[in-house]
């Protein structure tokens, strides 16, 4: 028994063409399906409004971009965003709406997309390191109610950054002003932010401004700990408030 | 190797070149692991080599037991189906599926009970939550999907499946995908894009898996001996091509090394914001919706032996539900650093996509008319139905939410984890769960063992997705409207972690929801264990092999 031969072509000739061919048919659903993806994504890459120009932001030192893979690695936007939206108690609550600029360096982004725990997109310098750390530890030791999982393992995890060089130079290729002079000092930078009696940490801070050091020597070598808290102590601090034009960058 | 000289049984082209592409990988595979970076990646580069391994004796294990003219397109004039990777699809779904509502259900009590999280790296809920989520969408919902494509296919094309090895290839390789991606994220192999965190090599293999997919779907319909492609295929067909982009657009991403699980994805910030959630919604909108639509308009004609409702709604709905799907994007980041043009785009196309969804719901349910009084007596009739009325109602839902005023509300909190649950379970699960209940008895010639097992899974699941909807409600809007209150001298009224304290009841109905959906799940389980243990049965008379089309 023939399923369509009987019926009328309802959709007119092309429906006809379409649905007898399919390599036509794909070709209809890919011309379809591009169009939105096309307009949205493409003006994005040449508006030159879509990131604002502001002063500050500046590439992870080796450090903070090591704390950042450890971010990434245990799923940590799963639970927190880092995009305040410029509403009234966002902004009261956690600081200046976030900006596009503030994350041109992300390579993937971690705006996230539910609250399970408290936005962070600003919790640079609002707490201590050893706050950081303790609350790391065990968070209920902290804030009673919390219910975020303890992460006390990652401060007896030695942290393995031998190939952070690697990855800025990758990161360089996708556009990351990433310099010679910043990736040959890789390793020693990642130590002098890490241990603050390590030499060089004056060089490190000029090449990287802002950047958090630790206020204890690590006595057991660096850990993932040591350079989770460095990455979330960079939060954004990167641009100074006080100084940005919210005017200069209506989009 | 050794054959008896008089037999002029011969490995195909197939079976040798595919044979030795898989001698290369395993070699290539044993080098990278030797020298990984990572613990991790040594350890999937070592299971790249086994598997390749096993696929060279697998092949020629069936070379050595296969007769030596290959399998008839046709017996007697009928088509020759291939239901062998049918059923090893279906019972993965079944397998992957209770896996991700039990891991599903473990993250719903560690976020009531924290101390569940045991501070150990493998099963702390941010780990726990990529495996739940890619277990359920492409482990189970991926097998259904393969499973019964893989039928229509043939049945409507009244063609055997293209391909010898290939479809075995691709459902073996796909489930490979899986163990490689859940495997990556307990031991904190990700890319941190959600949906879409397996890192660049396991996408390399998904996308040569992903290829031989679709030429099989091509090659399968270009053996078709009826005129038309049945509507089906096009909801699959649009499924398989347009996450092949989606995944291609989103995965663009250079290794730091190959001897490193770690790659660099190309974009940065808001535009790879904006690239992830085009790619993010339309996982939704081309793999649980399109794909699962496919789903809808066979088995619901099939199981009611009634033609679909309106041939002329499903042309509609089908060119405007995938034009206008790839638009919704941006409703998932209103209010955020994505410029507000942007955002105003996907909020207006989301409201209108309203529209295309609900096209598809009537086609699927009016499909009953005249056939409503099966709904009492065949309980997965009843499982089929009750998804597509989930369909529009979450189809409905969606559009409301992506309204920027009720997603100032909404973003960030339970309100959204509700929503995409009654889409998931309610809709895909059930959906899946019909099929798999028609899809298994027909592939392996069985009866179905239990229609009144059906008939308490479906009672204890429903109960179970409500307690999961209305507490995930509560708690989004509760937890949305806490965080804006202000108290009359103009202050912030709750801290952040008053508000998690308050959730509390809400994360543990929730649980109790998922512990019912899980229940529902086993019992199926058992019912299909029955099922395949019990005497075959003579092969049904070859009904029309389509639904009959409207007039």
């Amino acid at each position: 028994m023939s399923q369509s031969s009987q019926h009328a072509p309802a959709g007119g000739g092309l429906q006809k063409i379409l649905e007898t061919n399919s390599i036509l048919l794909i070709v209809g659903i890919l011309l379809l399906v591009s169009v939105g993806g096309v307009v949205e994504i493409v003006p994005l890459f040449y508006l030159k409004n879509t990131i604002e120009k502001v002063e500050g932001v500046r590439p992870y030192s080796p450090l903070e971009l090591a704390g950042y893979n450890i971010y990434v690695r245990e799923g940590c936007y799963t639970c927190h965003s880092q995009m305040i939206r410029p509403l009234r108690d966002e902004v009261e609550r956690y600081g200046h709406y976030s900006l596009a600029a503030e994350s041109m360096y992300d390579h993937p982004f971690q705006w996230g997309s539910k609250r399970t725990g408290p936005d962070l997109a600003r919790v640079g310098g609002k707490y201590s390191n050893d706050w950081q750390r303790d609350h790391l530890r065990n968070p209920r030791a902290v804030v009673p109610p919390s219910i975020m999982p303890g992460y006390a393992f990652l401060s007896q995890t030695p942290l393995k950054a031998e190939h952070i060089e690697e990855q800025m130079k990758t990161l360089r290729v996708v556009g990351v002003p990433y310099t010679d002079e910043q990736i040959e000092n890789a390793q020693a930078d990642l130590l002098a932010q890490a241990s603050p009696d390590a030499p060089g940490g004056a060089e490190m801070q000029k090449r990287y401004p802002n950047a958090a050091l630790a206020d204890s020597p690590s006595k057991s070598g660096v850990t993932e700990e040591d350079a989770l808290v460095a990455y979330l102590q960079h939060l954004g601090v990167s641009v100074d408030f006080k100084i940005y034009d919210d005017k200069a960058n209506v989009r | 190797m050794e054959r008896a000289p008089f037999i002029t049984k011969q490995m195909t082209f197939g079976e040798k070149s595919l044979s030795a592409v898989f001698v290369a990988l395993a070699i290539a595979a044993a080098f990278i692991a030797t020298r990984a970076y990572t613990p991790a990646y040594a350890f999937h580069a070592a299971l790249f080599s086994l598997g390749s391994v096993g696929a060279v004796v697998a092949i020629f294990l069936r070379y050595r037991a296969r007769d030596a003219a290959p399998a008839p397109l046709t017996i007697d004039g009928r088509p020759n189906y291939n239901y062998g990777p049918i059923k090893f699809a279906s019972i993965a779904a079944l397998f992957w599926g209770v896996a991700g509502f039990v891991v599903g259900l473990y993250i719903a009590l560690e976020l009531a009970y924290p101390a569940l999280n045991f501070d150990l790296p493998w099963i702390n809920f941010g780990r726990l939550r990529p495996l739940h989520t890619s277990a359920v969408i492409f482990a189970f919902g991926g097998n259904v999907l393969l499973a019964t494509s893989f039928y229509v296919m043939q049945r409507t094309s009244r063609a055997r499946i293209a391909g010898d090895l290939a479809p075995w290839f691709v459902i073996l390789g796909y489930n490979f995908f899986i163990v490689i991606a859940g495997t990556g994220y307990l031991l904190g192999v990700t890319r941190g894009h959600e949906y879409a965190e397996p890192e660049w090599y396991a996408i390399l293999w998904l996308v040569i898996v992903w290829v031989t997919y679709l030429l099989i779907y091509l090659f399968t319909l270009a053996r078709r001996t009826e005129p038309h492609i049945y509507v089906a295929n096009w909801f699959y067909l649009s499924f398989i091509v347009t996450i092949a982009v989606l995944v291609l657009g989103n995965n663009t991403e250079i290794p730091i090394s190959v001897f490193s699980p770690k790659s660099v994805i190309v974009w940065a910030g808001v535009q790879d914001a904006m690239i992830q959630w085009w790619y993010g919604h339309n996982a939704v909108g081309f793999f649980l919706t399109t794909g699962f639509l496919g789903i809808m308009y066979y088995f619901i004609p099939k199981r009611t032996g009634r033609p679909i409702y309106s041939y002329r709604l499903s042309i509609v709905h089908f060119w405007s539900l995938i034009f206008l799907y790839i638009w919704a994007g941006p409703h998932h980041l209103h209010y955020t650093a994505l410029p507000d043009w942007a955002q105003t785009l996907g909020m207006v196309f989301s409201v209108v996509l309203w529209m295309p969804s609900w096209g598809g719901m009537i086609n699927g349910l009016m499909t009953l008319s005249g056939a409503w009084d099966k709904l009492r007596t065949d309980p997965v009739l009843r499982m089929l139905v009750v998804s597509v009325a989930f369909y529009g109602m979450s189809t409905f839902e969606g559009p409301l939410m992506s309204v920027k005023a009720v997603n100032s509300l909404s973003h960030y909190t339970d309100w959204g984890i509700g929503h995409v649950h009654s889409g998931s379970l309610g809709w895909v699960a059930f959906v899946s769960f019909g099929a798999l209940y028609c899809l298994i008895p027909w592939a392996f010639n069985k009866r179905l063992y239990s229609l009144k097992l059906v008939n308490w899974h479906f009672w204890i699941s429903t109960i179970g997705i409500v307690f999961y909807i209305t507490s995930m409600w509560v708690a989004g809007i509760m937890q949305g409207l806490m965080w804006r209150a202000y108290t009359p001298q103009g202050f912030l009224e709750y801290s952040f972690v008053e508000t998690t304290e308050a959730l509390h009841p809400e994360y543990v109905i929730r649980a109790i929801g998922g512990g019912l959906f899980v229940i529902g799940a086993l019992i199926m389980v058992y019912n299909i264990w029955r099922t395949l243990a019990s005497p075959a049965v003579e092969p049904a008379q070859d009904v029309a092999a389509s639904p009959m089309p409207a007039e």
